[in-house]
């Protein structure tokens, strides 16, 4: 049942994604894009990682959504012509790295593998102390924000200066 | 500028929803610990309610709550919080961002479930703070803005 559901999701995913690329009028590009992400959230969910789906949800449904239709509101609602030439280029670009990443799937760890390196290697000590070292039961919050808290700092850096650098970009001369 | 929406519609729906969404980012940002989400989620509820202020009642309205100035404060406020809470580590030989280490009369365990807490809310800051900041500038088309 729960496979169905996935294969389901994942046609729907290839649809969406198909749409907003292909789609003349940006604004439905835009909202196949959100559409993309809150399919995408559902498939993070099927998968049994609420957090990611959540954060999927409010971002990549939510404000990547509203950023590119205030970015639209901007510019035109129109894609503006490409030559044929450096559509085939593109074309064939994104069929090669496809094709790698395909190929470089079949050597990732099956999902929900017990004995892959994920599954053994710091994942066991954080599951079976997290409650007792941080009495936090949600053991993805205990990972991001104490055990892992270097990468949230720099990830919130990240953040912080990506945006100063939008709004410097974005203030206009007087 | 952003104007105020003329639909009578949206202006009660969002007078409606607003608060809720600001509520729902908190119980995010304090449950967190329990259930999925966090900081980071939180942030960007809270500027989701905002937005949808200022696409509802204009940017003037939104100045009134937030105006550029608050949220570049809360930005880096949210950074130098979540740097802060690290530093009590370091400062007692222990390790940068080792929340028992925290000057409180807490157990380390509950130490740790406090600077959890006390970085989350940093998240929330920062990303709420660049993320209005940033749909601000991008939607805004006034030139003396």
């Amino acid at each position: 049942m729960s496979e169905l559901v996935l294969a389901g999701l994942l046609v729907l995913l290839g649809a969406l994604a198909l749409v907003a690329v292909s789609a003349a009028d940006l604004l439905i590009a835009a909202i196949a894009l959100g559409a993309y992400g809150f399919a995408l959230a559902l498939v993070w969910a099927a998968l049994g990682a609420p957090d990611v789906s959540f954060t999927e949800a409010v971002v990549g449904a939510g404000a990547t959504t509203v950023f590119f239709l205030a970015a639209l509101l901007r510019t035109s609602r129109r894609r503006s012509n490409v030559p044929n030439p450096q559509r085939l280029v593109a074309l064939g670009a994104v069929l090669a790295v496809g094709l790698v990443l395909l190929v470089a799937t079949r050597q990732l760890p099956l999902w929900g593998d017990v004995g892959a390196p994920p599954s053994t290697h710091v994942s066991p000590r954080y599951l079976e102390r997290t409650l007792e070292e941080t009495l936090t039961p949600n053991a993805v919050t205990a990972v991001v924000a104490d055990y892992r808290s270097y990468d949230t700092l720099i990830e919130t850096l990240v953040i912080f200066t990506g945006g100063l650098a939008g709004w410097l970009l974005l203030a206009r001369p007087r | 500028m952003i104007e105020r929406h003329e639909s009578v519609v949206v202006t009660t729906f969002a007078r409606l929803v607003i608060p809720l969404t600001h509520l729902f980012a908190l119980y995010v940002l304090v449950h967190g610990h329990e259930s999925p989400g966090g900081g980071f989620q939180a942030g960007v509820i809270l500027a989701a309610g905002y937005i949808l202020m200022a696409l509802a009642f204009g940017r003037e309205q939104l100045d009134r709550h937030v105006n550029e100035r608050l949220c570049l404060a809360l930005a880096s406020g949210g950074v130098l919080l979540y740097v802060g809470t690290g530093v009590p580590g370091i400062v007692t030989g222990s390790a940068f961002l080792d929340y028992s280490a925290l000057p409180l009369p807490l157990s380390p365990a509950r130490a740790r479930w406090l600077g959890i807490l006390l970085v989350e809310t940093g998240v929330t800051a920062a990303v709420a703070g660049t993320l209005i900041v940033l749909f601000v500038r991008l939607a805004d088309r006034d030139p003396d803005a």
